[in-house]
């Protein structure tokens, strides 16, 4: 069985800043990253991988740069990488995306069957959370999102059941494979390359596929295919914040008024 | 006496084979080490062996070390005492006694005396094993071993009493009369045995024999026991890291090659020959601060537990095969265990108080290096450490971007090669701490006080590594200092201020190897040199401190060997030199945060940094004035820990900036 890790090359946001004037991310010396939720979605594909010996492929739609992203993910374990690169994948919305990275998880089972296709719960610069669905839907597969963890995983039945992270509550669910989750960090701890595992990463070789090898329509692809763009980016104004309480003076009345303010904020349970 | 000849003979010759045999056994092991150049500077090797071997240095900077003084030297006279000894068992005709008269009876005085001087010593070796045995003269292992010391101590008190029973009973029977006033032991116990009348040539055959089989028993047991360092701590001396101070080597990161030791033929010669060097002392068990918090890591265990693998492991590797008891990861004695290789904060205590010149900490580092690299197995807090270094070069993952927000509104220059002098490389912790932040700015301060040309590489600055080097992350440090170093040369940057030892010890020494010869100096040092030269003009705002206490930072002092800078500076800025801790400079007591230590949790045992903050206290100061970021941090934490908040915590920097205005 095949095991589909999705991951994105994304700008580290906490670097990144807005053009003033053209209202454009500045995307100049910005250091590049694997998104952070792609990191736990690749560790749960080799944790399956480590206990039932299954394969694991991780695909990434981007630039040819974003080759250091599967990089990345060969020195973690990964036994396959697939780097779906094309012009005309460019400027793609997560529709457009998700038809890509669906026609590369096809072609993937026509030579071993993926039992499950995992992608972070979303990427830290669309902030969407739809690619996994929509791959899920274009797939066809049963799609089990915001998974925190994995409860069960029955080989012989062919079910997977996950424990899904809700706003104060969690949900266990069920379902048979094949299956696509997307998951959230409290998943696991993603593990740390080694150095014999990076040094062999170099060497791997990262499958490049490009529009010749998936044969889509142009027109439901990249820019062309994409039925939202993005018009304008800025950042919000902010409210000016204000000083509330006296730290100083009276340290337990400041301390009583912020767990107030967190309370009313369901920023803590009682 | 030539009737014992035909007995001796073959004993003595058994004794030498067994002893080169032995020897040759555990030296041949040594060999299984990795090669490393411990062959240069022959000149400067010779002076260190004489400093520490022959001199005694190290061994006698505790009291009782001048017993061990006594001991070595009785052990090097008498050592042609015992030669001729041997020899003329076999030979008889050979004899000290053939030299001229004069030389002889020189001798003979010189035996005499030593002797007694060696039985007082030994006497005093043995009263402190029974009955004032210090704390750290133990370890998990070595009690066991106790009997061994008895032993030896034992032998080596019979062999003195023997050779004054002899000689005593020889001069009773009234031979060699010309040499009896340069006897003046063996007279007195000449008048103890004369009683015995014609029975003293018996009392002298009895104690020749005493001697002989003790001796051929110490030379039979000596390669086999601790106390084979009589033979290995000489040269060890000799091949003791010229490498001030001791960091570590870089890794080639190519396919093939192995990463840290995790196997004990990984270590190089010189690392195992140290695990036969070791004689148990227990000194740097005494001074690291991870045991004495009740850590697991007891550096002499480190070294004990190499040697002991390297000898249960010896017929594996010889024939090729993985060795039957793992290096690290499992219990016993022969093995290290995670916990106790993640406790080291790579203060270099220990190495400072070995006598013999063991380099502890480093083999630490190597075994770290193969838990980080080869395995990918560390504390789990040090996978955000990891990541934030690799991603953000910073340890806590701020954006790069933030890197200038330290000076506010302060007017900050960016350096440029010929038009500013030094570079400020501000580091982590000044540029982003919030504490750290301030010293930052205060340092700013006294150098435009002082009128330094000065700047700073702003968001371009990276992190120096010092962090991962000492966690074994050898591979991102490696990333990080080829990027600095590039850095350094494409700015022109040639000399460096630092206001964080880490940075200093990892500028100035580490990046040598990346052919980067910077003049790096800590900001203690420069301002030194500004006061000195009568370019800050000091009013009396420090004096405000009260009674200021000074920590020596172990990568300022001890790695770097920079005491009495920071004291002249204090002393200058409040006008009292500062008081003094009990383990100061070369002895002083880590804060806790080196070697990584600064991003693990302390799980085991006592904080190291509660320690020192009581230490700290017994001097009742007012303000506690530290040198490095990390320190700052643990002493304002231990403070507050141990309900002492009042008690301030300034950096160098801060007192100085404070002393630069009058007193309010």
């Amino acid at each position: 069985m095949l095991v589909v890790a999705c991951i994105k090359q994304v700008p580290d946001t906490t670097q990144v800043q807005i053009d003033p004037v053209t209202n454009t991310l500045v995307r100049e010396g910005i250091p590049f990253i694997v998104n952070p939720y792609d990191t736990h979605a690749v560790e749960a594909a080799l944790r399956l991988k480590d206990e039932f010996g299954f394969r694991v492929a991780a695909i990434s739609m981007g630039p040819p740069n974003a080759e250091a992203t599967l990089r990345r993910a060969l020195a973690w374990g990964v036994d396959q990488a697939i780097l779906l690169s094309d012009r005309a994948f460019g400027g793609a919305d997560t529709l457009a995306t998700s038809r890509v990275l669906a026609a590369a998880i096809e072609r993937l089972s026509a030579e071993e069957e993926v039992g499950v296709v995992i992608c972070g719960k979303q990427t830290i610069d669309g902030d969407t959370a739809q690619v996994g669905p929509g791959i899920a839907t274009r797939l066809d597969l049963e799609q089990l999102t915001l998974v925190d963890r994995v409860e069960a995983f029955d080989q012989k039945g062919r079910t997977i059941r996950v424990r899904r992270k809700l706003e104060g509550r969690h949900e266990i669910v069920e379902a048979p494979l094949p299956v696509l989750l997307t998951v959230v960090r409290e998943l696991n701890r993603p593990r740390y390359p080694s150095v014999p595992m990076r040094l062999a990463s170099q060497e791997a070789e990262v499958q490049v596929w490009d529009n010749k090898v998936l044969k889509l329509n142009v027109e439901e692809i990249g820019l062309k295919g994409s039925p939202t763009w993005v018009s304008r980016i800025f950042s919000p104004e902010r409210d000016k914040g204000e000083i509330v309480g006296d730290g100083v003076n009276d340290p337990e009345g400041a301390a009583d008024l912020l767990i107030q303010k967190m309370l009313e904020k369901d920023l803590l349970t009682v | 006496m030539t009737s014992h000849t035909t007995l001796f003979a073959p004993l003595l010759i058994a004794s030498v084979a067994f002893f080169c045999f032995s020897l040759y056994r555990r030296l041949a092991l040594v060999r299984l080490g990795q090669p490393e150049d411990r062959f240069d500077h022959p000149g400067r090797r010779l002076q260190e062996m004489l400093r520490y071997a022959f001199a005694q240095l190290r061994v006698v900077q505790r009291p009782f070390g001048l017993n061990h003084f006594v001991i070595f030297w009785s052990f090097m006279i008498l050592a042609l005492a015992n030669a001729e000894f041997l020899v003329n068992g076999v030979i008889p005709q050979a004899s000290l006694a053939a030299l001229p008269e004069g030389v002889h009876h020189l001798l003979l005085l010189a035996f005499d005396f030593v002797s007694i001087f060696a039985l007082v010593a030994v006497c005093f070796s043995l009263a402190r094993r029974l009955f004032f045995k210090p704390d750290y003269l133990d370890s998990r292992y070595v009690k066991a071993r106790s009997l061994e010391g008895f032993l030896i101590l034992l032998f080596i008190a019979l062999l003195m009493v023997a050779y004054f029973g002899m000689h005593g009973a020889l001069l009773a029977m009234g031979e060699d009369p010309g040499a009896a006033p340069f006897m003046p032991v063996s007279r007195f116990t000449a008048s103890l045995l004369a009683p015995f009348g014609n029975q003293l040539p018996g009392v002298a055959e009895l104690f020749w024999w005493i001697h002989a089989l003790v001796l051929c028993a110490f030379i039979c047991l000596l390669p086999r026991s601790k106390h084979m360092h009589i033979i290995t701590a000489i040269p060890n001396c000799y091949f003791g890291s010229l490498e001030q101070p001791n960091t570590q080597p870089r890794e080639r990161f190519e396919k093939g090659e192995t990463f840290g030791v995790g196997q004990v033929d990984g270590f190089t010669w010189k690392d195992l020959f140290d695990g036969f060097s070791c004689t148990e002392c227990g000194r740097c068990q005494d001074a690291c601060p991870a045991n004495n918090t009740g850590k697991p890591l007891n550096p002499r265990q480190i070294v004990h537990a190499i040697k002991m693998n390297l000898m249960e492991n010896a017929d594996d590797l010889a024939a090729g095969k993985k060795p039957h008891l793992p290096l690290i990861g499992a219990e016993g004695e022969g093995t290290n265990t995670e916990d106790a290789i993640w406790s080291c904060t790579t203060c270099g205590a220990c190495m400072e108080v070995c006598p013999v010149l063991i380099e502890q900490m480093p083999k630490i580092v190597k075994m770290r290096r193969h838990l980080v690299e080869t395995e990918a197995r560390f504390p789990e807090e040090l996978l955000n450490l990891f990541e934030n270094m690799e991603q953000r070069s910073n340890p806590w993952g701020i954006a790069p971007s933030e890197r200038t927000k330290w000076h506010g509104p302060m007017d900050v220059q960016r350096f440029e090669a010929g038009q500013t002098e030094y570079l400020l490389y501000v580091g982590c912790a000044g540029s982003f701490d919030s504490r750290t932040k301030h010293v930052t700015v205060a340092l700013a301060t006294v150098l435009n006080a002082a009128g330094i040309s000065w700047g700073i590489l702003g968001k371009d600055e990276k992190c120096c590594g010092d962090s991962l080097r000492r966690l074994g992350n050898e591979y991102l440090f490696d990333k990080m200092a080829k990027e600095n170093a590039a850095l350094f040369t494409e700015r022109g940057v040639k000399k460096v201020i630092v206001l964080c030892p880490h940075c200093l010890n990892t500028l100035k020494n580490d990046y040598r190897q990346y052919g980067l010869d910077l003049e790096v100096v800590h900001h203690s040092e420069l301002i030194e040199s500004l006061l000195e030269a009568g370019r800050i003009k000091l009013h009396d705002g420090a004096k405000e401190l009260g009674k200021v206490a000074y920590h020596d930072p172990c990568y300022l002092g001890r790695h770097n060997k920079v005491y009495d800078a920071p004291r002249a500076v204090v002393a200058a800025a409040t006008g009292k030199a500062p008081a003094e801790m009990e383990r100061n400079r070369d002895n002083s007591f880590c804060c806790g945060a080196g070697g990584g230590r600064m991003w693990m949790e302390e799980h085991q045992g006592d904080r190291v940094n509660h320690h020192r903050v009581d230490e700290t206290l017994k001097q009742s100061p007012d303000t506690v004035c530290v040198a490095c970021p990390y320190c700052m941090t643990m002493f304002e934490d231990g403070l507050k820990d141990r309900g002492k908040p009042e008690v301030r915590v300034r950096d160098i920097a801060e007192i100085v900036a404070e002393g630069l205005r009058p007193k309010a």
